[in-house]
C-alpha cells in the first residue's frame, strides 16, 4: 500500500522522532565561478518535519535542495543524508541514497518521450518490478493526485498543473523516506496552486514523511501550517483558530545566508528587517 | 568572444579536453559493466542505423559516381580506363566510405544526441533521472555509443556497396565502358588489409560522433540558446575529430599493413 492511514503513519513517525536528523547541513557553502551562492548554511531536518524554505527568486533555494539530494556538491562544509555523509560519496554510491528520496522539480521534469505510466513507474521499471504490479501502483499513485485518466498519455498533452501533479505521483510511488519539493506551485494559477498544496498537505498528513519545500509564495507556505488534511471529508480543512501544524517549520535565505529558522509564530514575530520586508 | 582572453580560452580548451577524456573513458568502461540497457540500445540502433541509411546510401552512390566521372578523363590520358573499378573500390572502401558515413551520421545523429540530451539538461530531466537513482550516463550515453559503434560499421558497408555501384553506373552508362571489367578489377585488387582498414575506422568514428554528441549535450547550459550552441559544437567537433582521427588511423593501419600501400 503506497499511502497508509494517517494514524499508522503518525505512530511510526513518533517512534522515528527520537532518531537522528534525516538531513543535516554543517557550514555548507557553494559558489559558481566567482559568485558565492550559499554561505555557511547550517540546519537539520528531523524525522516527520516539514521545512519550508522561503526567499526571493535567485537566492539559491533550488541549489540548496539539490545539495540535499547530492545533485550538487558543496565547496565547503558537510551534508548528512539519512545519517550518512554524502559530501564525498562517489556518484554511484549516491544513487542508492537518492532512490530513498522523492524530488518534485520546478517544472515537473517529466520525461517527454515516456508515457505518464512509464514516467511515474520509472524507478520501478529500473528495478524490474513486474508489469502487473507496476500498473497497480501507478494507478494508485495517479489516483492520489486525481489523474488516473492520464495513464496512457504523454506529458506534452498535459497542462502545467497536471504535470506537477504527475511529478508528485512519481516522487511518491517509491514510498520515499524524504520528499523535496522545488517550487511546486511556481507559475501556476491560484486554483491549481491550491490543488497542489492540498496534495502536499495530504501527503504530509497521510505519511508524515519528512520534507523540504521551496517556495517564494507566502500564501502557500502559510497554508501548509494552518491546514490539515481531513480523511473523512477528503479535502484540506483549516486548523482551529490560532493552531498551527507543529511539525511544519520555516527557513529563509537572503544573499546566500540562512537568516531565519523557526516556527510560523517566530517567523511572524521576527525582528530581522529583511524577514519583515519579505512578509509585507 | 572566444578569443577575447587568450589565457581563459586556453584554460577552457584544456578543461574541456580533460572533461571529455574522463567522460569518454567512463562511457567506454560502461560498455562492459552492467546494467546494460538493451532496449535502449535497440531503439538507438534503429534511430541511428535505419534512420541514417537513406542519406548514407545516397552519399555513397553520388561519391562513387563522382569518382568514376572525375577519374575517367585522367585515366583515358594514360590509357588505363580499365582500372576505374579498382580505383573507385579502393578509394571508397579504404577512405571515403568510412569518412563520409562518419561525417553524415555525425551531422544527423551527433546533433540529435546533443540537442536531445541538452534539452533534457535544461528541463531538469537529467537531474530528475539522477534523483530517481538512475545513472544518466549508463541509461542515455552508453546505449547511444554502443549503438553508434555497431551501426556505423554496417552503414559504412552499405555506403561502400552503394559507392561501388554508383561508380559502376557512371562507368557503364555515362563513360560507356565495360561493366564486367569494372567489377572484376574492383574485386581482384581488393585485399583483406583494405577491408580491415575500411571496417576498423567506422568503429572509431561511431565512438567519436556519439561520445562527442552526448558530451556536449550533457554539459549544456543557458537554456534553449545553450541547446543550439551544444548542437553546433557537437557537429563541428565530431566532424573535425573524425577527419583528424582518420588521418592518424590511416597512418597506423598502413604501418601495420604495408602491402596495402
Amino acid at each position: 500500500m503506497i499511502f497508509p492511514s494517517s494514524s499508522d503513519a503518525h505512530e511510526n513517525n513518533v517512534q522515528a522522532n527520537a532518531a537522528a536528523p534525516v538531513v543535516a547541513f554543517r557550514d555548507v557553502s557553494i559558489g559558481f565561478g566567482a559568485k558565492a551562492v550559499l554561505e555557511e548554511i547550517n540546519f537539520t531536518l528531523a524525522p516527520g518535519e516539514t521545512r519550508i524554505l522561503l526567499g526571493p527568486a535567485g537566492v539559491g533555494k533550488s541549489v540548496l535542495l539539490k545539495l540535499v539530494d547530492g545533485l550538487l556538491r558543496p565547496d565547503e562544509g558537510t551534508i548528512d543524508l539519512f545519517g550518512e555523509e554524502i559530501t564525498r560519496l562517489p556518484e554511484q554510491a549516491l544513487f542508492a541514497l537518492r532512490a530513498r528520496t522523492g524530488m518534485v522539480f520546478q517544472e515537473g521534469a517529466l520525461f517527454d518521450s515516456l508515457t505518464i505510466r512509464d514516467n511515474v513507474a520509472f524507478q520501478l521499471i529500473q528495478e524490474k518490478v513486474g508489469d502487473e504490479e507496476i500498473d497497480a501502483r501507478v494507478r494508485e499513485a495517479l489516483r492520489f493526485v486525481d489523474l488516473e485518466k492520464t495513464f496512457s498519455l504523454f506529458p506534452s498533452s498535459l497542462s502545467g498543473g497536471m504535470r506537477r501533479r504527475v511529478a508528485i505521483a512519481r516522487a511518491f510511488i517509491h514510498q520515499p523516506e524524504l520528499i523535496l519539493y522545488d517550487s511546486p506551485t511556481g507559475g501556476l494559477d491560484p486554483v491549481t496552486s491550491t490543488q497542489i498544496i492540498e496534495l502536499i498537505v495530504k501527503a504530509r498528513d497521510a505519511r508524515h514523511t519528512p520534507s523540504i519545500l521551496v517556495t517564494h509564495r507566502l500564501q502557500d507556505a502559510f497554508t501548509l501550517s494552518t491546514h490539515r488534511y481531513d480523511d473523512e471529508q477528503q479535502r484540506m480543512v483549516p486548523l482551529p483558530e490560532g493552531e498551527t501544524d507543529p511539525d511544519t517549520t520555516y527557513m529563509m535565505l537572503h544573499e546566500g545566508r540562512l537568516i531565519f529558522s523557526g516556527s510560523l509564530r517566530e517567523l511572524l514575530h521576527s525582528d530581522d528587517a529583511f524577514v519583515r520586508e519579505f512578509l509585507k | 568572444m572566444a578569443f577575447s582572453n587568450p589565457e581563459q580560452t586556453a584554460k577552457r580548451i584544456v578543461l574541456t579536453v580533460q572533461d571529455y577524456s574522463q567522460f569518454a573513458w567512463n562511457a567506454f568502461l560502461n560498455l562492459f559493466r552492467p546494467p546494460v540497457y538493451w532496449t535502449d540500445f535497440l531503439l538507438q540502433a534503429d534511430i541511428i542505423g535505419v534512420g541514417s541509411l537513406p542519406i548514407v546510401v545516397l552519399a555513397g552512390v553520388s561519391t562513387g559516381g563522382v569518382l568514376a566521372l572525375q577519374s575517367a578523363a585522367t585515366m583515358a590520358n594514360f590509357g588505363v580506363t580499365s582500372v576505374t573499378g579498382q580505383f573507385v573500390a579502393l578509394t571508397i572502401i579504404r577512405e571515403l566510405g568510412p569518412v563520409l558515413t562518419g561525417i553524415m551520421v555525425a551531422g544527423r545523429n551527433a546533433s540529435s544526441m546533443a540537442s536531445e540530451l541538452g534539452s533534457m539538461v535544461v528541463t531538469e530531466q537529467i537531474d530528475a533521472m539522477r534523483a530517481l537513482g538512475v545513472d544518466p550516463t549508463r541509461k542515455l550515453v552508453t546505449p547511444r555509443i554502443f549503438a553508434s559503434i555497431f551501426v556505423v560499421m554496417f552503414l559504412t558497408i552499405m555506403a561502400d556497396a552503394a559507392g561501388i555501384f554508383g561508380g559502376a553506373g557512371v562507368t557503364v552508362f555515362m563513360n560507356h565502358h565495360n561493366g564486367m571489367q569494372y567489377f572484376s578489377m574492383a574485386y581482384e585488387h581488393l585485399g583483406y588489409p583494405d577491408i580491415v582498414q575500411g571496417l576498423v575506422k567506422p568503429l572509431f568514428f561511431g565512438y567519436i560522433l556519439s561520445s562527442i554528441g552526448c558530451f556536449y549535450g550533457l554539459r549544456t547550459t543557458g537554456g534553449t540558446e545553450g541547446v543550439g550552441r551544444s548542437t553546433i559544437q557537437a557537429v563541428v567537433v565530431s566532424s573535425v575529430l573524425i577527419i583528424f582521427v582518420d588521418f592518424m588511423l590511416t597512418q597506423l593501419l598502413l604501418s601495420l599493413f604495408p602491402h596495402a600501400l
